[in-house]
């Protein structure tokens, strides 16, 4: 915002009291109420003006608070916003980034617990990053005000608690479309985002095997460079998703492997991921619900060792 | 005293009858949001709470002056709206404490409270969800032929997103049996009401939609019963849609993690002056129903009877992990159930 007069903020209790998790603390009084704006409980409005206020030369930045949230405002971003481009052949663009908080984890219930990538994940003319950590964080984020088209990104909200040091550097940057490999490794190839690649990771210091772990970064588009030279490396392609399994970015990613590097798996492709359920409340049922980092190990070590796709845990619950 | 302590929720609400048992469940509401923010700092509430203390005598006013069949939606601000309409302590506190003998069995949480039985339909989280799903249960209540009416329950700030226009809008087109409910507590979140809507009064946008649009001191549980009796009244005898707006406040924050600074000073403490349990104490006075002492033993008994509940729940299991799948579509359990709350 220092750098780029355009760049305002948008959404419920950032200002005067700094955002609900804080993500927003302090940037009133630097850059004041016209760029950093309260609204009212609004959010088709403000969602809609943010999308005429980009078409019109700012960059705003709407702050969704929890991502269920958009669920009211849904046309203006993936109808209006995703289509602008297009209907105007290019003439109009939108650079507009909608951040939320996103997932499971914390006992909010199943109204406050959602990923809801995939609502946008399935909107031409839309990108979608998912934080894992304070530097993704800022380097999407400042990709994402960069981008002249629409870009949504979510951050874990279990994360917020965690504090990390992390000296910016202000050219940093992550380019939208493009995964990093946090963990090398050849016995498969292990994809998570979010609140899930630090599940990937321990899990992987957990297994036998040699695992590669690979943070997504950016769900659509994702960086099939990337994950197809490390699968046709390792031969095992496993994801892990906090998502549902129906319509989880993971099965866009497996079917697309399995199309184009068929010849190099030496086990089907394997997803990790939720029920196909809405996120439960009680404790004890989150804590199941979500992939554990030992849950991981074990399913990615058994496909290794077995080159066979292990039962997902539910199928045996009920 | 004979006042009901049933556990079912029927009972409690046919108890409200009784202008003493009106009385309990406003100290019963208000000591069991006591409760569970005790159980959160004990580490067995999870997520957040939103609590209504101060807001009991709406709550109390709207459940007695409606019928048990008659439908309500409400917000994850719902504790008080719960019990007062029959949920027992132990179904909310359980719920909250995520037990099987919660209302939800132990998957919805605290903004997710429910009771068929009682026309409760599953709180809702997302702000002005309720108001359109309480214009579809009107719909269905009229083409049904009954008389039964509808309630969307609210607050102000709840007023500013589109739900709420387009609902008001289509109830008054369609005269559905609906009542409005606004809660205006003057903040939402940490805003206070005249920063987000350039209205004082909520009640006034009825005239945008052709219906009756009145002002209740939402303190004053009777007032509050009064204004309910008319607006629901006016609905079942198919004249159409009322917006009901109750002044009220909450005494603490927005959820257990605000500490409510951005409050002028002073201002709770004049809304504490009005307490509707002491309003109403006051009245029961006055009427010779509540002789001296009579409050205070109503509270020892209602307090004791809240910690039993809450006994009960933390005796109460956490659900199983089949719980998890049962009832999520049309491959779970109990088939189609949507006749349930017209069936007698
Ligand atoms: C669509 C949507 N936007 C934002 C929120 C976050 N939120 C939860 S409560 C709340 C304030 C609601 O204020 P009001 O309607 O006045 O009800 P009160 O909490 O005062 O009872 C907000 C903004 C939400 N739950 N749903």
């Amino acid at each position: 915002m220092t750098e780029d007069p355009t760049v305002i903020m948008m959404g419920e209790d950032i200002a005067a009291a700094g955002g609900p998790f804080k993500v927003t603390e302090g940037l009133l009084a630097v850059h004041g109420p016209q760029r950093v704006i309260d609204t009212p409980i609004s959010e088709m409005a403000f969602m809609g003006a943010a999308v005429g206020a980009a078409v019109c030369g700012l960059k705003p930045i709407v702050e969704m608070m929890f991502i269920e949230f958009i669920g009211v405002a849904l046309d203006q971003l993936t109808t209006q916003a995703a289509t602008m481009r297009y209907l105007s052949r290019g003439k109009l663009t939108t650079p507009l980034v909608v951040r939320a908080s996103a997932g499971a984890g914390q006992g909010f219930g199943c109204q406050h617990s959602q990923m809801l990538d995939h609502w946008f994940r399935g909107t031409p003319g839309l990108k979608v990053c998912v934080t894992s950590n304070a530097r993704t964080t800022y380097g999407l984020l400042r990709s994402a005000i960069e981008d002249p088209d629409p870009v949504v990104v979510l951050e874990p909200r279990i994360l917020y608690a965690e504090r990390e040091e992390y000296e910016f550097d202000s050219s940093y940057r992550i380019s939208l479309g493009r995964a990093e490999i946090v963990k090398a490794g050849k016995d498969a190839t292990l994809l998570a985002c979010g609140a899930m690649v630090r599940v990937a990771k321990e899990a992987a210091e957990n297994s036998s095997a040699d695992i590669e772990v690979i943070d997504m970064l950016t769900l659509w588009p994702w960086d099939r460079d990337t994950i197809m030279e490390s699968v046709s490396r390792t031969g095992r392609l496993v994801t892990l998703e906090e998502a549902t399994a129906g319509n989880g970015w993971g099965a866009e990613v497996v079917s697309s492997v399995a199309v184009e590097a068929f010849g190099s798996l030496k086990a089907p492709p394997h997803r990790i991921t939720l029920p196909d359920a809405p996120v439960p409340y009680s404790g004890k049922l989150e804590a199941r619900f979500l992939p554990s980092a030992a849950y991981v190990a074990e399913q990615v070590s058994a496909l290794v060792s077995t080159n066979k796709t292990p039962m997902p845990w539910w199928r045996n619950a009920a | 005293m004979t006042l009901s302590n049933s556990n079912s929720p029927l009972a409690r609400r046919e108890a409200l009858d009784d202008r003493l048992e009106q009385l309990r469940r406003m100290i019963e509401i208000r000591f069991v949001e006591e409760r569970i923010q005790k159980l959160f700092a004990e580490g067995h509430v999870r997520g957040s709470t939103h609590l209504a203390s101060g807001q009991e005598g709406v709550s109390v006013g709207i459940a007695r002056s409606i019928d048990p069949d008659d439908i309500v939606t409400c917000t994850y601000r719902g504790h008080g709206h719960a019990l007062a309409l029959g949920l027992t302590p132990a179904g909310v506190i359980g719920e909250i404490c995520g037990r099987v003998i919660g209302c939800a069995g132990g998957v919805g949480g605290s903004m997710h409270l429910v009771e068929p039985a009682i026309g409760l339909l599953p709180t809702a989280a997302i702000i002005g969800a309720g108001l359109p799903i309480a214009c579809g249960a009107a719909l269905a209540a009229r083409a049904r032929g009954t008389d039964r009416v509808a309630v969307a329950i609210f607050g102000d700030g709840s007023a500013n997103i589109g739900a709420f226009h387009e609902s008001l809008n289509f109830a008054a087109i369609q005269k559905l049996p609906v009542v409005f409910v606004c809660e205006n507590n003057l903040y939402g979140e940490y805003t206070r009401i005249q920063l987000s809507t350039p209205v004082e009064d909520i009640a006034i946008r009825a005239a945008s939609y052709n219906m009756p649009g009145v002002i209740v001191d939402g303190q004053d549980a009777d007032k509050v019963a009064e204004a309910m009796a008319t607006a629901v009244a006016r609905a079942r005898r198919g004249e159409g849609p009322s917006l009901v707006e109750m002044k009220t406040y909450r005494y603490s924050g927005h959820s257990r993690s605000d500490p409510a600074t951005y409050r002028p000073a002073g201002e709770l403490d004049a809304w504490l002056k009005r307490d509707p349990i002491d309003i109403f104490a006051e009245r029961l006075t006055a009427e010779t129903l509540l002789a001296a002492g009579g409050l205070d033993s109503l509270k020892t008994e209602v307090r004791e009877a809240v910690e039993t509940a809450t006994a009960e729940v933390l005796d109460s299991p956490a659900p199983e992990l089949g719980e998890i799948m049962a009832h999520v579509g049309a491959y779970s359990a109990g088939g189609d159930q949507r006749h349930l709350f017209w069936s007698n």
